[in-house]
C-alpha cells in the first residue's frame, strides 16, 4: 500500500505564478452529496459580487434541482465529437479560452475526454484554463483519486477506471470537502434525487452500503486534512528558510514504521496498533519477527506466523522473517536498511535471572537507532479508568 | 575464610556471570503460546459490530472450558481482486473492532486469539478458516434480518460441514445491544 501523502506531488514543488487562476476543487465520497449543487451555489455568490462567471461543463445527471440552481449562469456550449459513429459531448476549451471569465465551472475533473481533443483527461484541460489566469471551481470524488483505487475496488467490487493523479488535488489552492452522513445520503437516493427510481435499488444494495459510504466518508476527511496539513507545513518552511528546505520536506514528513512482533496471539494486537498509526501518518508499514536461528517452531507457534502472515497480507504490508541471535542488532539492521523511522513493540516479559543485567531492548535500540521513534505499545483493556 | 579462597570465589562468580551474559541472548526464552490442547472458540462476525449475546456467551463457556476466543472478522473479497488482495476499507472496521472485543475480553480474563479472513462470500472465509485452524466450538447469532451477516444458507451449511459443535443463538429482543469500535479504550 503506497500511502496518499507519498503518491501526492506536493504544492511546493511546482510555485504557482502569480498571474495563474484560482483552482477550487469541491472533493466529496460518493455521488450525491451536493458538490455540484455548492458549485452552483459559489457560483452564484461571485456572479452577484460583479465577477464574469460561466459554466464550461456542467454535469446534473437529470436532477431537478441542481437543474434549477444552474439558471442564470452563462454556458458555453458543449463541442460534440464523432467518435466511430457515436456522437460525444466534452468542454469546448478553445471556446472557453476565447471567451476568457474571470471564473468558470468545470464539473468532473476526473473525466477522460472524447479522443482526439487536445487533451486526454479533463483534469489537463483544467491546467489550460488555470495557466490562461481563469478561476476554476470544479468537483471530484475520493475514489477517483490513484493512491485510493485498490480500496475503492475493494468496497465496490468494481475499479473506477477514470482515476486522477493525487498531485492534481495537491495544486488545487482549495479543496472544500462537501460532507453528508451515510444516512442521510441514503435518505436522499432513496428520495430519487441521487438517482431514477429503477437504479436506486440497485444502489442500495451495490456500492451505498452503509458501511461503505462510513469507510469512504472517512477516506475523504482523512484526505482533506493531509491536504491542509501538508500545505501548512508548506507554508511555513517556504516562510521560514527561504524555500530552501521545501524541497526535502516530502522526505523529512515521510514516516516508515516497523513493528516487532513474535508469533502468539498477544501480537495481533500490536499489528493492529501499528497499521492504524501508520494509517494515520499515511506511513508505510513493516512488521519483523526475528527468529531463533536454531530450532523449528512449534505446531502452535507455526500457527500464529500462519495468522500473522494473513493479517499483514490483509492490512497491505509484509511480515519479515529474520533469524537472529541478538534482537536489537537484527531490529537496526532491517531498520537501517528500510529507512524507519519509528519502531513499535510490544511490552517486554519480566527478565529472569541474569537477563535483569542486561540492557532492555528499548533501550539498545535507541542507542543503536539515533533520531529513530521507539514506541512501546500498551494492553489499553489493562488501563485504570480515571475516575471522577 | 582465606584471602586466596575468597579470590577464587570472586573469580568463579564474576566468570559464570560473564558466560551467562554471553549465553544468555542465544538462549532466547520463547513467546509465550497457547498450551498445546488449548480450546478455541471461533466467534466468527462480519460488519461493523458484533452481538453482544454471542459475545457473553462465548466468554461464559471459554471461562468455564479455560478457552481461548477466536474473533474472526470474515471479509468479502471482490471477484474483480485476487483473493489476497489487501482490504483496507474493510480493516478501517474490523481492527478497531477485533481491538474492542479483545479489551472487553481480557478484562474479564478470557485469553483472545484474533483473525481477519478472506473469501469470496462469508460462507467461503468460514470455510477456509476451518480448513486451516481447527477450533472446538464455534458460537454465531441467528439474525431475523437476512441482508447482515451470515445468512440462514450459511448457518444450515455450517451444522451440517463443520467439524465443531456449532452453538447458534436464535434471535432475541436483546440482540439490539452490540459491542462496536466505540468500545475501544483509548487512542486506536
Amino acid at each position: 500500500m503506497v500511502p496518499a501523502a507519498k503518491q501526492r506531488g506536493h504544492p511546493a514543488e511546482a510555485p504557482r505564478p502569480a498571474d495563474r487562476g484560482h483552482y477550487t476543487i469541491f472533493l466529496g465520497m460518493a455521488a450525491g452529496v451536493g458538490k455540484t449543487y455548492r458549485m452552483l451555489l459559489e457560483a452564484h455568490a461571485e456572479q452577484e459580487a460583479g465577477r464574469d462567471v460561466v459554466i464550461g461543463l456542467l454535469e446534473t445527471h437529470g436532477r431537478a434541482e441542481t437543474q434549477a440552481l444552474a439558471e442564470g449562469l452563462p454556458l458555453v456550449p458543449q463541442r460534440r465529437v464523432t467518435y466511430r459513429g457515436t456522437d460525444l459531448f466534452d468542454m469546448d476549451l478553445p471556446a472557453v479560452l476565447r471567451r476568457k471569465p474571470e471564473l468558470v465551472l468545470v464539473d468532473e475533473l476526473a473525466h477522460t475526454n472524447a479522443p482526439g481533443l487536445e487533451h486526454e483527461k479533463r483534469y489537463e484541460d483544467i491546467e489550460d484554463l488555470l495557466d490562461a489566469g481563469i478561476d476554476v471551481l470544479s468537483t471530484v470524488n475520493v475514489q477517483h483519486l490513484e493512491s485510493l483505487n485498490d480500496q475503492v475496488a475493494e468496497l465496490s467490487g468494481a475499479r473506477v477506471r477514470e482515476t486522477i493523479p493525487d498531485s492534481v488535488l495537491g495544486r488545487a489552492d482549495e479543496v472544500v470537502l462537501i460532507d453528508l452522513s451515510p444516512e442521510a445520503l441514503l435518505t436522499r437516493l432513496r428520495a430519487g434525487k441521487i438517482y431514477k427510481p429503477e437504479r436506486v435499488e440497485a444502489a442500495l444494495n451495490g456500492f451505498f452500503r452503509i458501511e461503505n459510504l462510513a469507510a469512504l466518508r472517512e477516506v475523504a476527511l482523512r484526505q482533506v486534512a493531509e491536504e491542509v496539513e501538508a500545505k501548512r507545513l508548506v507554508t511555513e518552511v517556504v516562510g521560514t528558510r527561504e524555500g530552501t528546505l521545501a524541497a526535502d520536506l516530502p522526505q523529512a514528513v515521510g514516516e516508515r514504521l516497523l513493528a516487532l512482533v513474535e508469533p502468539y496471539p498477544g501480537a495481533q494486537r500490536l499489528v493492529r496498533r501499528a497499521w492504524r498509526s501508520a494509517q494515520r501518518l499515511g506511513a508505510q508499514l513493516d512488521l519483523l519477527w526475528v527468529a531463533p536461528p536454531a530450532g523449528e517452531p512449534d505446531p502452535e507457534q507455526q500457527r500464529q506466523v500462519v495468522a500473522l502472515h494473513q493479517l499483514a497480507s490483509v492490512l497491505g504490508t509484509t511480515l519479515i522473517v529474520e533469524p537472529g541471535d541478538d534482537v536489537a542488532d537484527t531490529v537496526a539492521r532491517v531498520a537501517r536498511e528500510r529507512g524507519t523511522t519509528y519502531i513499535l513493540l510490544g511490552r517486554s516479559r519480566p527478565a529472569r535471572g541474569l537477563a535483569r543485567l542486561r540492557v532492555p531492548l528499548p533501550q539498545r535500540l535507541m542507542e543503536a537507532l539515533p533520531g529513530v521513534d521507539v514506541r512501546i505499545v500498551a494492553d489499553r483493556s489493562l488501563r485504570h479508568e480515571k475516575t471522577p | 575464610m582465606s584471602p586466596i579462597v575468597i579470590v577464587i570465589i570472586t573469580v568463579a562468580f564474576v566468570a559464570g556471570a560473564s558466560a551467562g551474559w554471553f549465553v544468555l541472548p542465544r538462549a532466547r526464552r520463547r513467546p509465550p503460546t497457547l498450551p498445546r490442547g488449548t480450546r478455541r472458540i471461533l466467534l466468527p462476525f462480519t460488519g461493523m459490530s458484533i452481538s453482544r449475546r454471542s459475545f457473553d456467551a462465548a466468554v461464559r463457556l471459554a471461562r468455564a472450558e479455560d478457552a481461548t476466543i477466536m474473533p474472526a472478522y470474515l471479509a468479502r473479497v471482490p471477484r474483480t481482486l485476487p483473493l489476497d488482495a489487501p482490504l483496507p476499507a474493510q480493516c478501517l472496521q474490523a481492527m478497531p473492532l477485533l481491538e474492542a472485543i479483545e479489551q472487553r475480553a481480557s478484562t474479564q480474563g478470557v485469553a483472545v486469539d484474533t483473525r481477519v479472513i478472506r473469501g469470496r462470500t462469508y460462507r467461503d472465509a468460514l470455510r477456509r478458516m476451518l480448513d486451516d485452524e481447527p477450533v472446538d466450538r464455534v458460537i454465531v447469532s441467528a439474525t431475523s434480518n437476512g441482508h447482515k451477516g451470515l445468512s440462514a444458507e450459511d448457518l444450515e451449511w455450517m451444522l451440517e460441514k463443520v467439524p465443531a459443535e456449532v452453538l447458534i443463538l436464535r434471535p432475541d429482543p436483546e440482540d439490539h445491544r452490540k459491542l462496536t469500535a466505540e468500545g475501544v479504550k483509548g487512542h486506536f
